[in-house]
């Protein structure tokens, strides 16, 4: 199996971390992930602004990046949606059918994270150790758009070490929400106070989450907050191992 | 006599109007602790149901076909109707639906006319036109009169004074029901049985009293011209019964083909609207019944924006909406800023989709930051009765909105989106915009945090931190470590930014 990682554009620029652990993850279960260069984004940020036809050379590039692969990997359950769900329609909009016929070649392949760990490999325990207080943000496109269920909560269970404690209103909107955050910030803010006091209620040392951009937006109010939480992606949870080399 | 009939004409833009909402503390917690309770009622209900599934999706497909043959049964509405022995009225817009009213009601001399609760007529605004016209309109709902007599506007589709609590409510009544009718008793408390007593006395005295009646309809059943009002208290049963006439402004999308279709509504709106597997009071009428009821009727059939909104395929669907504010009880959005942030009878999330296309996009700031009034959250769409996908009509507005920007200069955002298109558009131009980051990032970051910047980026640092890019993108890394793996680096949990970066 030709399993390609899609690292999503946030990840890479700002959160390498993520992209570093998922390698590490994915090898240690035997998948030789590749990195195809040509990748950049996938085009959320214009369509849910409203900027249709920008979208189109992202998409493009997109679906020249990983033409060819069985497996798209990404740790982004926003991103995995809006390659699932929203590349149709953009490239429809283009109007060039060979897109569109690329698109519908690529888009059922493309996994979150769990959904790939799962669904596709067949784990749920991936040999981590991770012995702190973890709290999970079951971000809303991984819940509702995507349908992942309980697969992260499932990974992160069976984390060696680890204790799981409830979020309370776990499922709540975190109000990040792409340019959301930066057009109503005044709404995004309190809706992440919400959220970043339910953290701290919660009693977890670390919050998780499968999507970075809700932990940019939550974890930027605990430290404001200097809650002293922190928070991780799930990736790097399942890649930590007991021993460091 | 009332006066001053309030109006949502001239609220700012909703991020402005939320910045107000977000500050009363008062309001926040009284629709926090509303939507939370209706919130966990619907879900049980709705959960208690083995063909829930079935019913939503039997209602979107009864309501497809009525948009797809709309002209058809509404054909068959006015035969019915007529038959019936009602007068039907065709209203293209507000403007034409008030006159026909207003004239009704003149022509029959009152000065006088009580209400049920209805968004057609909160949509056209005719109680203005009413008073206009020196004819009070008495809203008998209890939070429509609640609504009324505080000067105020309707919050919630459902619940129109949720944005009151029950102490507001007792200061309301002592001091405005003396002004328009039997006054409240002076040592009314703030107990709620008390405080219904006291609208029911209010109330009845213009039940008794009124000759003409004006209501909504929640359904129109195109098979016989039956109308059907499903209500909680009773007081709309009074407005149906009383008066001697009766006019009824009704959507032209409230068209139900069969008296069988009508069966999944009446399981779907309670359910979905109240939390109940039953409403109180389901009134049905078919024009006119002798010696039963009111003896003149007349149902004035409103477009106002609704073949305008048919016309849009990805936009129609907000048609099948059957005002159950479901989506408005799970919108955390909604949730913290309360209903008149969005400046329009329809808040929420269907109000974010309903109200520009019926408007018009493109026609006014305010209109046009209600589709960006959303984090695309989704659970509107999870608990809508009739599986309106509105992220994705929400979604499609912002393009129409952005489209009808276009060609001036472009502003700061549009910039940066065609920025972003030409740097997203090729790997190489994205490396070179990560070295920018990540150099900058050695002058702004102070352990990897970014704290306060000035505008535009002030809209994320004043309450939030932002991670300082880190010096090395994730491709460079990778072409640097032949794939991580000449990797030297530590530990991978070990290189989140700002958090336990070395």
């Amino acid at each position: 199996m030709k399993v390609a990682l899609f690292v999503t554009c946030l990840n890479d620029t700002m959160y390498p971390g993520t992209g570093k652990a998922t390698v590490a993850l994915l090898r240690r279960l035997g998948v030789e992930v590749e990195f195809p260069m040509a990748q950049t984004c996938c085009g959320q940020m214009h369509v849910n602004s409203g900027y249709v036809p920008e979208a189109i050379p992202v998409v493009r590039t997109f679906v020249e990046a990983f033409a060819g692969y069985d497996a798209v990997v990404t740790p982004s359950g926003s991103c995995a949606a809006s390659a699932r769900h929203q590349h149709k329609i953009v490239a429809q909009r283009s109007g060039d059918p060979a897109l569109v016929r690329a698109v519908e070649a690529i888009s059922p392949r493309v996994y979150e994270l769990s959904e790939f760990l799962v669904d596709v490999l067949g784990v749920v325990d991936v040999g981590a150790y991770f012995p702190h207080r973890v709290t999970l943000h079951p971000s809303c496109h991984s819940t509702r758009l995507l349908g992942v269920g309980d697969r992260c909560q499932r990974l992160l269970q069976a984390v060696r070490g680890i204790t799981m404690v409830d979020l309370p209103d776990a499922e709540e909107c975190c109000g990040f929400g792409g340019t959301f955050s930066l057009k109503n910030p005044d709404v995004s803010v309190a809706m992440g106070s919400d959220k970043a006091r339910h953290v701290r209620e919660s009693g977890a040392e670390v919050l998780v989450a499968g999507d970075n951009s809700c932990l940019m937006h939550i974890g930027g109010l605990l430290t404001r907050q200097q809650a002293g939480i922190r928070v991780m992606h799930m990736a790097e949870i399942l890649a930590a191992q007991e021993a460091v080399a | 006599m009332m006066s001053n009939t309030a109006t949502f004409i001239g609220m700012p833009p909703f991020p402005i109007a939320a910045r107000k909402a977000l500050a009363d503390s008062q309001l926040r917690g009284n629709i926090r602790n509303a939507t939370h309770t209706i919130r966990a009622k619907r879900a049980h209900v709705c959960g208690e149901l083995d063909d829930f599934e079935q019913l939503r999706q039997a209602g979107a497909d009864i309501k497809d076909d009525v948009l797809r043959n709309l002209g058809r049964y509404l054909e068959q509405v006015e035969e019915s109707l007529t038959a019936a022995g009602a007068t039907v009225h065709w209203a293209r817009d507000g403007a034409e639906a008030n006159k026909i009213v207003v004239d009704i009601a003149r022509r029959h001399r009152v000065d006088e006319v009580v209400k049920v609760k209805s968004m057609a007529t909160q949509e056209i605004e005719l109680n203005a036109a009413l008073e206009a016209a020196g004819i009070a309109a008495w809203e008998t709902d209890l939070a429509e009169l609640i609504v009324q007599l505080g000067h105020d506007l309707p919050s919630h589709i459902l619940v129109p004074a949720i944005h009151r609590n029950r102490s507001e409510v007792r200061e309301i009544f002592l001091r405005e029901m003396g002004k328009v009718g039997m006054p409240a008793e002076d040592d009314l408390s703030d107990d709620p049985a008390e405080l219904a007593g006291a609208a029911r006395r209010h109330l009845r005295e213009k039940f008794l009293r009124a000759k003409v009646a004006v209501s909504g309809a929640n359904f129109l059943v195109a098979e016989t011209g039956t109308l059907v009002v499903v209500e909680s208290e009773g007081n709309g049963r009074m407005c149906l019964t009383l008066p001697e006439v009766l006019i009824s402004v009704v959507g032209i999308e409230k068209v139900v083909p069969t008296w069988t279709d009508l069966e999944v509504f009446l399981q779907l709106l309670p359910r979905s609207a109240t939390g109940e597997r039953m409403n109180p009071y389901t009134s049905t009428w078919t024009g006119v019944t002798p010696g039963d009821g009111p003896q003149e009727v007349h149902v004035v059939l409103l477009d106002n924006g609704r073949t305008k909104v048919l016309s849009d395929e990805v936009g129609r669907q907000a048609l099948r909406c059957i005002r159950c504010s479901a989506c408005i009880n799970v919108c955390p959005v909604y949730e913290r800023t309360g209903g008149h942030a969005y400046g329009s009878v329809y808040p929420g999330p269907i109000g974010a989709i309903l109200t520009p296309m019926l408007r018009g996009v493109g026609a006014d700031e305010q209109t046009d930051s209600l589709p960006f009034a959303s984090t695309l959250c989704g659970a509107c769409y999870e608990v809508c009765p009739v599986l309106i996908n509105i992220p994705e009509v929400l979604v499609h507005l912002r393009e129409k909105v952005v489209d009808s920007h276009r060609g001036g200069v472009p502003g700061a955002l549009q910039a940066a989106m065609t920025g972003a298109s030409w740097t997203f558009g090729n790997s190489t131009r994205l490396g070179v915009l990560q070295k920018l980051a990540g150099l900058s990032s050695a002058v702004i970051g102070r352990r990897g945090l970014i704290g306060r910047m000035p505008a535009p980026l002030s809209r994320w640092t004043d309450a939030r931190d932002l991670p300082a890019p880190p010096r090395e993108s994730f491709r460079r890394w990778w072409a640097r470590t032949d794939a991580g793996r000449r990797d030297t680096g530590g530990h991978p949990q070990n290189t989140r930014k700002g958090l336990d970066d070395k």
